[in-house]
């Protein structure tokens, strides 16, 4: 029984058979981050649409503070490493002085709508031919789970033990339809990626975001709603279920903006 | 008559056993290994039903580490 | 082609000198008294002739990270401020010197603490050579007390910049940025080429090209074995930079008693008071570091063996004075002499002060 699987198998297992595989432009280092973070398809769906523009020598990425901090690890592209919440700043300079390539921003909740408020809404309101990529998990990953900006009311963190208290708190922070409402974006987006269908259309409307970039339509913000397993203190599986559940109804998929 | 058949290589070492791919599949075809485990300790994933594999890459894409190759063929 | 002089304020000439030594971008806020630079070059539009970018960012941090993402990219690029927009650029400062990325700040200081006062002052000594942000780095720091220094120091903070991979700054005044005075303008460099820069600027994250790895501009590394040697590199450069970049001036010292050891518009006020000095007999030099960091620490300890006293004269509270007790190491007496807060002293006031400390 065995030898005929294998023999089965290899069969299929041919070049020419191939459907997926990691993109080329992520690299063999393993990842750090934890297992089941959704950082990993996210980094994918970049590579990937970077490479599938053939854009990979013109584009620079801007790897925020937080558990993406090392994403210039990981996809083999330049990088800079900004300082925390000023990846819009950083990624302006670089694309102001360098028209011709692709730049984009990888930034958490707490970089994004807490410590680089300005920096964001700015970068926005300018409309910045740059690529903002927002992932959202309503938690600070890297320094162990701690409240962020778009933390549930109610939701337990090391930094509100006890729940999200909205009075001592105030409310979760829906930073991507303030960013809607700025004349300088084009694009702004929630996707996620619990899903093979949902991998697949966050990759369409991430491809456009770059697009955008080097249409000069302005700025394009696609908002990851994602999950931290360990920050919420459950498996990926549970995370994935919570996140349908509890986060979705909060931060609901979808285009908020999508100028053509 | 000829059946669409698919497999999936798995890199292990890079595998965190993190389940999404198994969850992910839609003829249970992977599983954690029950008693092995790559270099970090963690159980990684294998196809426990290879026959049952259509080669759709679910696994692939909800897959966080990049681990999983895809094949499909008719057979 | 004859010498084109202008009459220009200090803060005008920072701003000319920038678009003709080709400088690639400026990112700056609006704050007194340094406005006129981001005025003027808006005024100037480089961005239809040279193809320099000049663009008004939402705060001081902003501007400075800005600098960071073009300066990553191997392009000159610079901001200016004066001290309470300099604190908050110290973040990024710091970021720039652990990435090693090149680059120019300008302060046109004003007095402080917090908010303090519009009017010129030199308090941001410290935060200049002593750090500013944090960790262990330095910045290449000049100290103009001309206009024609305003437009000059542009091309040689750049120069300095690029040969060493660190940030430098001009440290100037409100005194030295306000004024009006004749400055010959540099004439026009092009601005370099994609190939220029790729060339000289290797390490730049300008696109990965297939023949190379990818070029990472950070300041991060968790290995605190390799953090170590990236600092220990850092302190070679730096040990470097203090061989063979200090620069001074030395302004009637060959027979001096006494010297005047000021710098920016402080040295100037010192010419006066030397003059009056003199004109009374008494024999007083002035030492004037241009160079605050590397500080002339060599030359102020020759002259420790031939004069009688120093007087570090500062519009502060006494902080350039520790480098020069630094380098005098006891030799001779070295005394401070300054005033506070936005007022200025007079050359009779220095020369009062002198006689009182030192004689």
């Amino acid at each position: 029984m065995e030898t005929i699987e294998k023999t089965d198998l290899s069969q299929i297992i041919k070049p020419e058979n191939l459907v997926y595989a990691k993109p080329e432009l992520m690299n063999d280092n393993p990842m750090h981050y934890c297992p089941g973070c959704s950082h990993g398809v996210i980094h994918k769906l970049i590579a990937e649409v970077v490479e599938e523009m053939g854009m990979a020598e013109k584009t620079i990425g801007v790897s925020p503070v937080g558990c993406a901090v090392f994403a210039y690890n990981y996809l083999d592209i330049d990088w800079e490493e900004a300082a925390h919440g000023r990846a819009p700043a950083v990624a302006t300079g670089i694309k102001r002085l360098n028209k011709d390539k692709m730049v984009f921003t990888y930034q958490g909740d707490g970089d994004l709508a807490a410590i680089g408020t300005a920096e964001t809404i700015h970068a926005a309101n300018r409309g910045e031919n740059i690529v903002i990529i927002f992932v959202n998990n309503a938690i600070y990953g890297m320094t162990g789970g701690q409240m962020s900006p778009t933390t549930l009311e109610g939701m337990k963190t090391s930094t509100c033990p006890h729940g999200r208290d909205i009075e001592l708190n105030g409310y979760p922070l829906k930073i991507s339809d303030l960013l809607a409402l700025l004349d300088g974006t084009c694009l702004v987006t929630r996707q996620s990626v619990h899903t093979p269908s949902a991998v697949k259309k966050a990759k369409r409307t991430l491809r456009k975001a770059f697009e955008n970039s080097m249409a000069g339509k302005g700025t394009s913000v696609v908002e990851f709603v994602s999950t931290c397993s360990s920050g919420w203190k459950q498996t990926p599986e549970q995370s994935n279920n919570w996140m349908v559940e509890h986060v979705f109804p909060s931060y609901p998929l979808g285009d908020l903006k999508n100028i053509d | 008559m000829a059946k669409i058949r698919g497999a999936v290589v798995v890199n292990t070492e890079r595998c965190k056993g993190c389940n999404l791919c198994v969850v992910a599949c839609p003829t249970q075809v992977l599983e954690l290994h029950p008693r092995e485990v790559n270099d970090k300790g963690y159980h990684y994933v294998y196809m426990k039903q290879p026959d049952a594999c259509i080669g759709c890459a679910s696994c692939g894409y909800v897959c966080p580490d990049g681990c999983l190759t895809i094949y499909k063929a008719k057979i | 082609m004859s010498e084109e002089i202008s009459l220009l304020k200090g803060n005008e000439a920072i701003a000319h000198a920038a678009i003709r030594y080709g400088v690639d971008g400026y990112f700056g806020y609006p704050i007194t008294p340094q406005s006129e630079i981001l005025e003027t070059l808006t005024l100037e539009r480089p961005w239809d002739t040279t193809g320099m970018v000049v663009l008004q960012a939402e705060s001081e941090v902003a501007a400075i990270n800005m600098v960071y993402g073009g300066a990553g990219t191997g392009k000159r690029v610079m901001t200016s401020s004066s001290s309470p927009g300099v604190s908050l650029k110290q973040e990024g400062i710091s970021y720039m010197a652990g990435a090693e990325l090149p680059c120019l700040i300008v302060n046109v200081m004003r007095g402080g603490p917090g908010l303090g006062t519009i009017q010129p002052s030199q308090a941001d000594y410290f935060q200049t050579v002593k750090g500013g942000g944090h960790g262990d780095y330095r910045l290449i720091a000049l100290a103009p007390s001309s206009v024609q220094e305003m437009a000059d120091f542009v091309g040689l903070g750049f120069e300095l910049a690029f040969k060493y991979r660190n940030p430098a700054i001009i440290l100037a005044d409100g005194i030295i940025g306000q004024m009006m005075e004749k400055v010959v303008l540099p004439p026009f460099h092009p601005r370099r080429t994609e190939s220029q820069i790729i060339e000289e600027c290797p390490w730049a994250a300008n696109g990965r090209k297939k023949s190379r790895k990818p070029n990472i501009i950070t300041s991060l590394e968790l290995d605190p074995a390799v953090m170590e040697q990236n600092n220990i590199r850092f302190q070679k450069k730096y040990e470097e930079i203090k061989k063979k970049e200090v620069r001074y001036e030395a302004y009637l010292c060959d027979d001096a008693d006494y010297l005047l050891v000021a710098f920016g518009s402080s040295a100037r006020i010192c010419q006066k008071a030397i003059e009056i000095a003199r004109a009374q007999g008494v024999k007083v030099g002035l030492l004037r570091p241009i160079t605050l960091w590397p500080f002339p620490s060599e030359i102020v300890a020759e002259y420790a063996g031939k004069v009688k006293g120093m007087l570090s004269v500062e519009l502060n509270a006494g902080q350039m004075v520790e480098d020069v007790r630094l380098a005098v190491n006891g030799k001779v007496k070295v005394e401070h002499f300054g005033r506070l807060g936005g007022i200025v002293f007079t050359p009779d006031e220095i020369f009062k002060a002198l006689t009182e400390k030192l004689f």
